[in-house]
């Protein structure tokens, strides 16, 4: 943009906040920043739209925002009326809000419906250099695109709906460099797991993260959505990745993504966005790839994770007296002893989806273990895509018929299980492995028990009916069937 | 918003310190999907005693809080403010404020006085001597009279601005409307636009 730009060498998220400045704050004052995206759905988006009721407003840009219905929606029987009374107002009050103010909508049987953070992408809307709000926190997904995306609050959402633009502070900076291949089995879900083990889950408090090095740049967009995405899980306000070919590849052609001119217009701006050669970030942690292993939780926020291989560690390891609390809490709510090797650890169920890995790469990532296997017997498995539309590409792939015959449940799209605001929930002391981002006390029902792990460590489990990685499987002879 | 330049009503004393928000507003309220028609919510478990103040007939229909220390602590939930708005409050008196509660009542036109412990002290016994009495707050001043008594609060200066000229957030950042016009205007065309639907 026509800004003035300054000389000093900047980072990608520097640069991203430049070109959205509409004023620069004054004396302490907050910038104010142009949103070039909003998405909405329906948990944070009532009261926003009855402020502007009360104020008399519209919103701006009808053009630059999208809803979609996701955290209420059921994953099965999704024509029949919503049950529960507070996820059916709360959906019907999206409908009547869009329908009153001109919002495109995505409601329950659409093709485009599903998680927020897997429509924009998918759609083509998301895309390098733009900024991206959603009341929601896992918003960070967008991020792996190169755009700085974060989640907002209510009265934000309103805010932005009336001005398309917000009054912020920049972020301070943290690159995180993750050099090396990795090994067989190991995925950018164990990558990001392993960094908020490192950093810890305020580690990232007031940063935006940007992932970077070998590691990162060799992972496919669904990877790197997957890594920043939880970049919230480290306590950051957003996580980004530099656009490169690969997210070009993945932008190019969809259905909102620019053509003609348009394109070679955005891609030669979008080549200008890499962190420049020299630029200084606040804070800088570095990763060895290629000593990474599948990675799983053990406690009850997302930073008290090891290495699949290891065992429950014992609370009076750890020298930080409030980190020993809070192991010494998380172990006895996890009902899970100190020393006890992680692959011993038995799971009732399974479930395979949320905005952290419900796209078609997971689902794949998903079938390529289990096809031709059978689910552990006393094992639920919930495979729910991310999307309407993840869901008619599996089905199309043939997919749904290897999560069928594997024993799996296949459901609708929609956030599901990955909190349980709609019927998809665990009982109290059901203990799951989960494919989803947030392992808090009762977050997948209450009483439940949640290991964050990653599509593939998600199926062997399945298999095995305990914490599993495929490497764990017994050799498996494809032709006999 | 509504500009606030000086409003009369009657006080109510609530003699209470550290007024949390799930007081305000019990966490049961929070399911709804509207930004207003909270008033049934406010102090919902203690109007349920009909000794509490807001149930006697001579505090029917008070506009001005009069509480004790600390009013506002526990979880910033914005409803706490509105439920005090919709039930009809336009000011809160008290020696100290949560900080978060001060910041989102400022933004809907609730104007948080900060008096004195001695001051609120005396409002009380002004009011058990007359109760139903009105008072009279003055922004532009920073004054509150009730009767012959006369007391001076704090509000910084920025929130006192806003409140007198009426501006909510989104009326703040609407003062720089030709700016965003004109980012508009020079944005590019490749960035992303949800409509048409394709
Ligand atoms: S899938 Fe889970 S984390 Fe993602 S938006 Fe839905 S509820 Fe939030």
């Amino acid at each position: 943009m026509s800004t003035s730009i300054p000389d000093r060498p900047r980072t990608l998220a520097e640069k991203v906040w430049d070109d959205h400045l509409v004023v620069k704050g004054e004396n302490g004052e907050p910038d104010l920043i142009y949103i070039d995206l909003h998405l909405v759905h329906e948990v944070t988006s009532p009261q926003a739209f009855d402020g502007l009721r009360g104020e008399g407003r519209g919103l701006r840009r009808l053009d630059l925002t999208i809803a979609t219905e996701d955290h209420n929606t059921p994953t099965l029987e999704i024509d029949k009326p919503i049950a529960d009374l507070t996820s059916r107002t709360q959906i019907e009050t999206l409908r009547r809000n869009a329908e009153e103010f001109g919002v495109r909508l995505h409601s329950l049987g659409d093709k485009e419906q599903g998680i927020v953070h897997v429509v924009g992408p998918q759609l083509g809307l998301t895309m390098p250099g733009i900024t991206v709000v959603c009341g929601d926190s896992h918003t960070s997904t967008h991020g792996a695109f190169g755009a700085m995306a974060f989640g907002i609050g209510t009265s934000e959402v309103e805010h932005v709906m009336a001005t398309q633009t917000l009054p912020l502070k920049p972020f301070k900076t943290m690159a995180i460099t993750v050099e090396g291949e990795l090994r067989p089995g190991v995925t950018a879900k164990d990558i990001i797991l392993a960094i908020i083990a490192k950093i810890g889950a305020n580690g990232g408090q007031g940063y935006v993260l940007e992932f970077r090095g070998s590691a990162i740049r060799s992972l496919s967009m669904e990877g790197r959505m997957t890594m920043c995405n939880m970049s919230i899980e480290a306590g950051a306000r957003a996580g980004m990745i530099a656009p490169d070919e690969t997210t070009f590849d993945y932008v190019k052609g969809r259905p909102h993504a620019p053509t003609g001119q348009d394109w070679d217009d955005a891609v030669a701006y979008w080549r200008t966005l890499p962190s420049d050669e020299g630029a200084v970030y606040d804070a800088e942690v570095f990763l060895d790839a290629t000593e990474l292993e599948p990675f799983v939780t053990w406690g009850t926020n997302p930073g008290q994770g090891v290495s699949l291989s290891d065992v429950v560690p014992d609370p009076a390891s750890f020298t930080d007296p409030n980190e020993r609390a809070a192991a010494e809490r998380a172990l006895e709510y996890m009902d899970l002893a100190a020393g006890t090797p992680l692959k011993d650890v038995e799971v009732d169920a399974v479930f395979m989806g949320s905005c952290t890995n419900s796209r078609i790469e997971d689902l794949r990532a998903f079938a390529s273990v289990i096809e031709g296997r059978q689910k552990a017997e006393h094992v639920r498995v919930m495979v729910v895509p991310g999307s309407a539309r993840v869901r008619l590409e599996a089905e199309a792939e043939g997919l749904d018929k290897v999560f069928t015959e594997f024993g799996a449940e296949w459901r609708f799209a929609g956030c599901s299980m990955c909190l349980g605001m709609n019927p998809d929930q665990l009982a109290p002391g059901e203990r799951c492995a989960s494919t989803s981002n947030r392992n808090f006390e009762g977050r997948q029902g209450k009483g439940g028990r949640t290991h964050l792990v990653s599509p593939l460590v998600a199926a062997a489990t399945a298999v095995l009916g305990r914490l599993a990685s495929p490497s764990d499987l017994p050799a498996f002879e494809k032709a006999e069937a | 918003m509504e500009k606030f330049t000086t409003h009369t009503g009657v006080a109510a004393p609530l003699t209470r310190s550290a007024v949390d928000t799930d007081q305000i507003i019990p966490a049961v309220y929070l399911k709804r999907v509207t930004k207003t028609g909270f008033e049934d919510a406010l102090f919902a478990n203690w109007r349920q005693d009909p000794a509490f103040v807001l149930n006697q007939s001579a505090y029917a229909g008070a506009s001005i809080l009069v509480a004790g220390p600390d009013f506002g602590t526990g979880s910033s939930r914005e409803h706490a403010v509105w439920a005090l708005r919709d039930y009809g409050f336009r000011v809160v008196l008290s020696p100290k404020f949560a900080d978060i509660f001060r910041g989102n009542a400022g933004k809907q036109g609730l104007v948080t006085g900060v008096v004195t412990e001695a001051d609120i002290e005396a409002i009380w016994a002004a009011l058990a001597a007359n109760p139903g009495a009105e008072m009279t707050v003055d922004l532009e001043a920073r004054t509150a009279r009730l009767g012959d008594l006369s007391v001076s609060f704090d509000i910084d200066d920025y929130t006192r601005w806003r409140l007198l000229e009426g501006l909510d957030d989104i009326g703040l950042t609407l003062r720089n409307e030709e700016k965003i016009a004109q980012f508009e205007a020079r944005r590019e065309a490749w960035r992303p636009r949800t409509l048409p639907v394709r």
